[in-house]
């Protein structure tokens, strides 16, 4: 049980990452990660629905008819994405402005439909909560690498904090433009999918 | 008039094409664009749908969900906001129209039902619909403008994935690094065409 427990929590994070091969999540992804913080705070604020909604599907999943489970599963999200995006505009109003209609698109994130059919509908609570944490933080982990290298690359910042000062600003470094504009979250994401798969040959897909 | 409405779906087609600026509705575009026939099949039933939920919504977020929508019910309800619940409201509607396109095409046209039958249930929960409706919401449409956006944008993303659909089927005669093949090589792509798509960005309209 101790074993099975420890695979549905770290599993996610490189053998069965939710953005590198179960292909979920994507849209959300690319779009928010062009500052750590926004990435951050969607990160938050998705790890926290998909624990939360495996935890409730997994309780409800004896109840749940199977010929209405899309609707009730796609019910119990959007309250929790509503609850979510009420928090955020009360507290951080600035970054739930630049989220824009993007958190509200956490209801239509794959990963979390995904890993409620998946995985809740089968397992019991517990089991279901670490699953949620487990692909929350997995996909977390892609999106904060790819905010890092697109914010400390194209406007030479951490979090805001100037890394690399600006040639425009007296210091020598010269930002990367392209880094800013959503193509380049796309060449990062497929970087890193390649990195991945070297280190684990077995995710290669053989036909391509 | 014409003018306005031709601007905004061109605006809505290339400039700000959901898939391409906006990343939306991702999952499926990367999923299911191995071949250009199957492309061809989720995009049709993706302007379909598109054209249908975002007036849809225009109508439940102007009658039932703005301040004072409800006073058509009765005038004490003029206070009412009950905005915070679009997200519920529209996924709901998606779901019930997407079913209600589902049924409609099953009985009036089964040989087209044959053909985007199963991508059908796979586009509730896509989000360049949802996507499409919030925009909507965002940028203050009125009823004909929603739908010329649905349309367009729906346009817009079947274009997207018809032209990744078809440089992947190329893509079997190349030789792509081991680690790279697949989703890898496939994210790529859609990037160098985002690129393409930049080029739009500077028209003035």
């Amino acid at each position: 049980m101790a074993a099975k427990k420890q695979e549905a929590l770290i599993d996610p994070l490189f053998n069965n990452n939710p953005i590198a091969l179960q292909v979920l999540g994507i849209c959300s992804a690319l779009a928010v990660t062009t500052k750590l913080q926004t990435a951050l705070v969607m990160c938050v604020a998705v790890v926290a629905v998909l624990t939360l909604s495996n935890l409730t599907i997994s309780l409800l999943r004896n109840q749940i008819p199977s010929s209405i489970r899309i609707i009730v599963q796609l019910t119990v999200i959007a309250s929790l994405v509503i609850i979510t995006d009420q928090i955020l505009k009360a507290f951080l109003f600035e970054t739930s402005k630049q989220l824009s209609v993007f958190v509200g698109l956490i209801i239509t994130n794959c990963i979390i439909m995904g890993r409620a059919e998946a995985f809740a509908m089968q397992n019991g609570p517990l089991l279901s909560i670490l699953d949620g944490l487990g692909n929350g933080v997995g996909y977390s982990l892609i999106l904060l690498i790819t905010a890092f290298l697109r914010e400390l690359l194209g406007s030479g910042k951490v979090f805001g904090i100037s890394v690399l000062p600006l040639i425009n600003e007296g210091g020598w470094y010269n930002p990367n433009g392209m880094m800013l504009l959503s193509p380049a979250a796309f060449f990062i994401i497929g970087g890193l999918i390649w990195v991945l798969r070297i280190w684990k040959p077995e995710q290669v897909e053989v036909d391509g | 008039m014409l003018e306005h409405y031709l601007s905004l779906a061109v605006k809505a087609i290339f400039i700000e094409n959901l898939a391409l600026t906006f990343f939306l509705g991702m999952c499926s575009f990367l999923a299911v664009s191995k071949r250009v026939q199957t492309a061809v099949g989720l995009g049709i039933a993706v302007i379909f749908v598109l054209t249908i939920t975002v007036p849809v919504n225009y109508l439940v977020q102007a009658y039932l969900l703005n301040e004072g929508a409800l006073t058509w019910i009765s005038p004490q309800f003029a206070t009412y906001d009950l905005t915070f619940l679009n997200l519920l409201l529209f996924i709901g509607s998606i779901a019930a129209m997407v079913q209600l396109v589902e049924m409609t095409m099953e009985k009036f046209f089964p040989a087209l039902h044959g053909t985007l039958g199963i991508f059908l249930p796979l586009i509730a929960v896509n989000c360049a619909i949802l996507g499409g409706s919030l925009f909507m919401v965002e940028r203050d449409y009125d009823l004909a403008e929603s739908a010329v956006y649905g349309f367009s944008a729906g346009v817009g993303w079947f274009l997207a994935i018809v032209a990744l659909a078809s440089i992947r089927e190329r893509l079997r005669y190349s030789n792509v690094p081991m680690g790279l093949r697949g989703l890898g090589m496939t994210f790529v792509i859609t990037g160098l065409i985002g690129i393409g798509f930049l080029a739009f960005g500077g028209i003035q309209l």
